[in-house]
């Protein structure tokens, strides 16, 4: 008989998916996402997988986690400790727990508990018996024997049963949040529609999972996260990589540009290239190269041919392209190249995030090479800074480097859709056919953009190439003076840019005691935290730079109207070192990171506080 | 490609000078190439905007400054990747690639073969004179085993490769093989490579006047040149010699030189020449002969239709376009999940 649950109401709660690499912890951390989408409420999403795509069963290495979070108020990280851990094995329990608060409930599929297990996942003891796990709730479920069972009766084979397992964790979910078990029906039925045998045995699995958290004992409190506020409208859940390929779509629309993206796989930014190549639909154009650097110069012969043309990789691709980068810049073609940070250097941590590739960005080239450097700091935000790329590229006619990382790739948020006709427009620098005067480096006064003569255009033809070219006319020119002025017109091109995006805004007083200075993907921690303190009394702001090079103009302003500045980063202090490059003047405090892993609120607030103590 | 009734505009080789000075050494076999090419252009009937040339690095990959097209002098080794992303961007575009045999056999190598693999419609010159040029005088991927050079005093001990093998093993469907020091023969050759559809790789013997001066006399020497090369017309027997009594025929599946007249063979034994055998066995057989037991195979050794990169590319565009009812942006960002939020 169904028991009558006591509904307790959570502004906000952090789940945990964890299991084997293919436990199907990650679609069920999607449809639980989805599902949240679905009833109102803000989140976001973070997944964490394991390099190896099915490293040794039931080894701490083979675990593969997701983790949601879930909000009435504002969410904006995917939330430093779990409140519900889902561990379908000891393995899992054992690589996440250090990351569940304390009091948590944890969920086992205690069928997979066993002595072979426990030391498979490194335990000397039994975790369940150990007091390890005192002071959590622990629900220990038979998760694969209840499966199996359910599917017995309809014939399903072990096979089957294995793969909907994850159902059945989804199903108790489902009742623990008082979800409308149709919602993850309708998520089943989407997931897989080429398959209805399958979303029978998901459907049966789900219910299954639901009817047996209704009526146990040790589930007697269920929890109700209600609709967001201050949000309405029309959203959809968007990963950093997704909106990324959409940003760059947005901009060819806008342009009028056909897309071309030429890419060579590459953890974590494959998605990129794999959500365009999908895109045929919309015309877009994706070349799988054979290499990371004909990825970028089939971009730039793409550009040279009128495409908006891109390259998309991560650090260890963007040391290849460095030289193909170079040949845009002197070439002043425009190219955007979108930099999926992961932690190096060389291979280093493919599947794990850094910021580290800064000054790669900045300075990787050989010759005075300068380049836009743009970074984004939400999943979402990677549509508006994918389009600024683009935009930036081509008005400005020249290389744009994207920064994202590995954290805002894979992670997710809920999205406020926008609509096409409020982006900003974007006008190339197209000349007519038989423009009078063309020679290949005449510019634009403003700008100083070169115009784009596209071959096939009558009257417009001319060459350009990796040596050096003469001032207007582009004859090869090996002259002193005139490359003088020419690295002095690139670096100039670039420089002015800074008249054409926003100023550095501020969260917070626009003076004070501490400015806390971050960029990028560190946004959502970094805000969190200033915020938690701001609401505490202190007196603390914090600037989060998207445009780094050129910096935005107000930047130095900003700098000298605080007491204390602490530049925090996934590095050991590029930004910083970039900053103090530039405004020597001030003393520049610093936190740094480098683990593979996103900064927690906890240890932001607890070094700011430090600060304040000294 | 778009290719005009002929006579439809009349462009001559005029068309193509520019005015700024061809910077080759005098002698250098590149001059050679450059005359043919601007003479060979008007009659590929490809209006002179649409005529893009794209190189690497390397004496021959000037090229493109010294020929009134579009142009684009990239990085060394990448021009093919270059040429690729200009003709997948606009397939109307007759693009060219100029390379030499360092460019786009080390360096490049990589890129050399993938191009050829995926048939992308362009038309590459490889200017092989065995030798780096431009950085004055080290051995190259094609430089013949034992060459002493500057980087191998002692002789080099690296195999070469022959372009032509790597064309085969590419599954390449179009290769030639010419000497700088015949324009005839050139011309006609790159006529018909540049009508080819998808990758045309036209392996040009040429002299470094400075490094490796006469590489290939051998070949081109007036006295020997008609014993030592073998001019291949496709659906002509494989005859050769001075005399024009030398011949090829097939011997266990292994090629054999005859000589016409000695053990009762005839000019009907020779084998015909089919450049257009889908399979490349023979094809493969032909760019591997080498002197002195056989004589250098010259001309269009192969020429066969397959399918092109950009044409499928193009195909699946236009379906997924005309199937898929997402047409524009804001289709795309409304469609699949979506969730109405009315908020508290």
């Amino acid at each position: 008989m169904a028991k009558k649950p006591m509904v307790v109401e959570l502004d906000e709660v952090v789940i945990k998916f964890a299991g084997d690499s293919g436990d199907g912890m990650q679609l069920t951390g999607s449809q639980f996402s989805d599902t949240s989408a679905f009833v109102g409420n803000d989140l976001a999403t973070f997944p964490d997988y394991p390099s190896e795509i099915r490293a040794p069963q039931g080894t701490i290495a083979g675990v593969s986690g997701f983790q949601v979070h879930i909000g009435h108020k504002e969410v904006t990280t995917p939330g430093d400790l779990a409140d519900v851990l889902v561990a379908m094995n000891p393995a899992a329990l054992k690589a996440n727990m250090k990351w569940v608060r304390k009091g948590a409930c944890i969920i086992i599929d205690i069928d997979n508990f066993d002595n072979k297990s426990y030391k498979k996942a490194g335990y000397i003891e039994d975790p369940l018996s150990d007091g390890s796990l005192e002071g959590y709730v622990v629900i220990k479920a038979p998760i694969s024997h209840l499966t199996r069972s359910t599917l017995q009766e309809s014939k399903y084979d072990l096979r089957t049963a294995e793969k909907t397992k994850n159902q059945f964790v989804a199903g108790m979910l489902f009742w623990l949040f008082n979800r409308d078990i149709k919602i993850g029906e309708t998520f089943i039925e989407s997931r897989f529609r080429k398959t209805p045998d399958l979303v029978k045995a998901n459907k049966m699995v789900l219910r299954a999972g639901y009817n047996y958290a209704e009526t146990i004992e040790a589930m007697t409190t269920t929890f109700l996260v209600s609709p967001a506020e201050d949000r309405k409208g029309l959203f959809r859940n968007i990963t950093g990589n997704v909106a990324t390929a959409w940003g760059l779509l947005a901009a060819a629309e806008k342009s009028g540009r056909k897309l071309f993206l030429g890419s060579y796989p590459i953890t974590p930014a494959s998605e990129i290239l794999q959500e365009m190549a999908s895109r045929k639909n919309l015309g877009a154009i994706t070349f799988q190269a054979e290499d990371e650097i004909a990825g970028v110069i089939s971009a730039i012969g793409a550009a040279y041919a009128g495409c908006l043309a891109a390259t998309s990789t991560s650090g260890p691709g963007l040391s290849l392209k460095g030289e193909a980068i170079g040949l845009a810049v002197i070439t002043e073609v425009p190219l955007v190249i979108i930099d999926v940070q992961r932690g190096g250097p060389a291979t280093g941590l493919p599947t794990k995030t850094e910021q580290a590739d800064l000054l790669q960005a900045l300075y990787g080239r050989n010759g005075e090479s300068p380049c836009i450097v743009i970074a984004a700091s939400t999943p979402a935000n990677c549509f508006n800074y994918a389009f600024t790329a683009a935009k930036l590229a081509l008005e400005h006619m020249t290389p744009v480097i994207m920064l994202s990382d590995g954290y805002l790739a894979n992670g997710s948020e809920l999205w406020p859709i926008p609509e096409m006709s409020d982006l900003p427009e974007i006008k190339p620098p197209l000349l007519e056919d038989n423009h009078p005067n063309y020679y290949p480096y005449f510019r634009d006064t403003e700008k100083l953009a070169r115009y784009w003569a596209l071959p096939g255009q009558e009257g417009l033809r001319h060459r350009i190439g990796g040596l050096e070219k003469a001032d207007v006319t582009g004859e090869v020119s090996q002259d002193p003076f005139n490359h003088q002025v020419m690295v002095e017109i690139r670096q100039e091109k670039v420089d002015r840019v800074a008249n054409f995006i926003p100023k550095q805004e501020i969260f917070g007083e626009e003076s004070g005691n501490i400015l806390v200075i971050g960029w990028g993907g560190t946004w959502g921690a970094l805000y969190s935290a200033v915020k938690d303190l701001q609401e505490e009394g202190i007196s603390i702001s914090l600037a989060q730079f998207n445009f780094i090079n050129p910096l935005p103009s107000n930047t130095g302003e900003i700098l000298k109207s605080f007491k204390y500045r602490i530049v925090c980063e996934l590095n050991l202090g590029q930004f910083a070192a970039y900053l103090r490059s530039k405004f020597p003047q001030h003393e520049l405090l610093q936190y740094n990171k480098v683990q593979g892993l996103p900064f927690m609120i906890s240890e932001l607030k607890y070094k700011f506080k430090e600060i304040l103590e000294k | 490609m778009t290719i005009s009734a002929e006579n439809q505009f009349k462009l001559s080789p005029e068309d193509y000078k520019v005015e700024e000075p061809v910077k080759w050494c005098a002698g250098c076999g590149s001059h050679a190439v450059l005359t043919t090419v601007r003479n060979a252009l008007p009659e590929t009937g490809v209006k002179k905007e649409n005529v893009v040339f794209v190189s690497g690095i390397g004496c021959s990959s000037r090229f493109p400054y010294y020929i009134n097209t579009y142009g684009f002098h990239s990085l060394h080794g990448r021009a093919a990747p270059l040429a690729a992303g200009i003709k997948i961007a606009n397939p109307d575009l007759s693009v060219w690639i100029v390379t030499g045999d360092g460019d786009s056999m080390a360096i490049g190598g990589n890129h050399f073969i993938h191009i050829i693999r995926r048939n992308i419609d362009v038309t590459l010159l490889l200017f092989n004179n065995k030798i780096y040029g431009l950085t004055k005088g080290q051995y190259s991927p094609t430089t013949p085993k034992g060459s002493v050079t500057k980087t191998s005093p002692e002789g080099t001990i690296e195999n070469p490769f022959r372009p032509g093998e790597l064309v085969m093993g590419s599954q390449g469907t179009f290769f030639a093989r010419v000497v700088d020091t015949e324009p005839k023969m050139m011309k006609e050759v790159f006529i018909q490579a540049a009508r080819h559809k998808g990758t045309s790789v036209v392996e040009v013997l040429s002299n470094c006047v400075i490094f490796n001066n006469q590489v290939h006399s051998e070949i081109t020497g007036k006295d020997v040149r008609d014993d030592n090369q073998i001019y291949l017309i496709h659906g002509k027997p494989m005859i050769f010699g001075k005399n024009r009594d030398k011949g090829l025929i097939m011997r266990n599946n292994h090629l054999v030189v005859v000589k016409i007249g000695e053990n009762g063979i005839t000019e009907k034994d020779l084998l015909i020449h089919d450049a257009l055998d889908p399979r490349n066995s023979t094809h493969y057989n032909l760019v591997r002969m080498t002197l002195p037991h056989f004589p250098v195979a010259m001309g269009i050794i192969r020429s066969v239709r397959s399918t092109v990169y950009e044409d499928l590319l193009y195909e699946q565009i236009n379906t997924a376009r005309g199937s898929s009812p997402v047409k524009n942006m804001d289709d795309l960002l409304k469609s699949g999940n979506v969730f109405h939020i009315n908020g508290t």
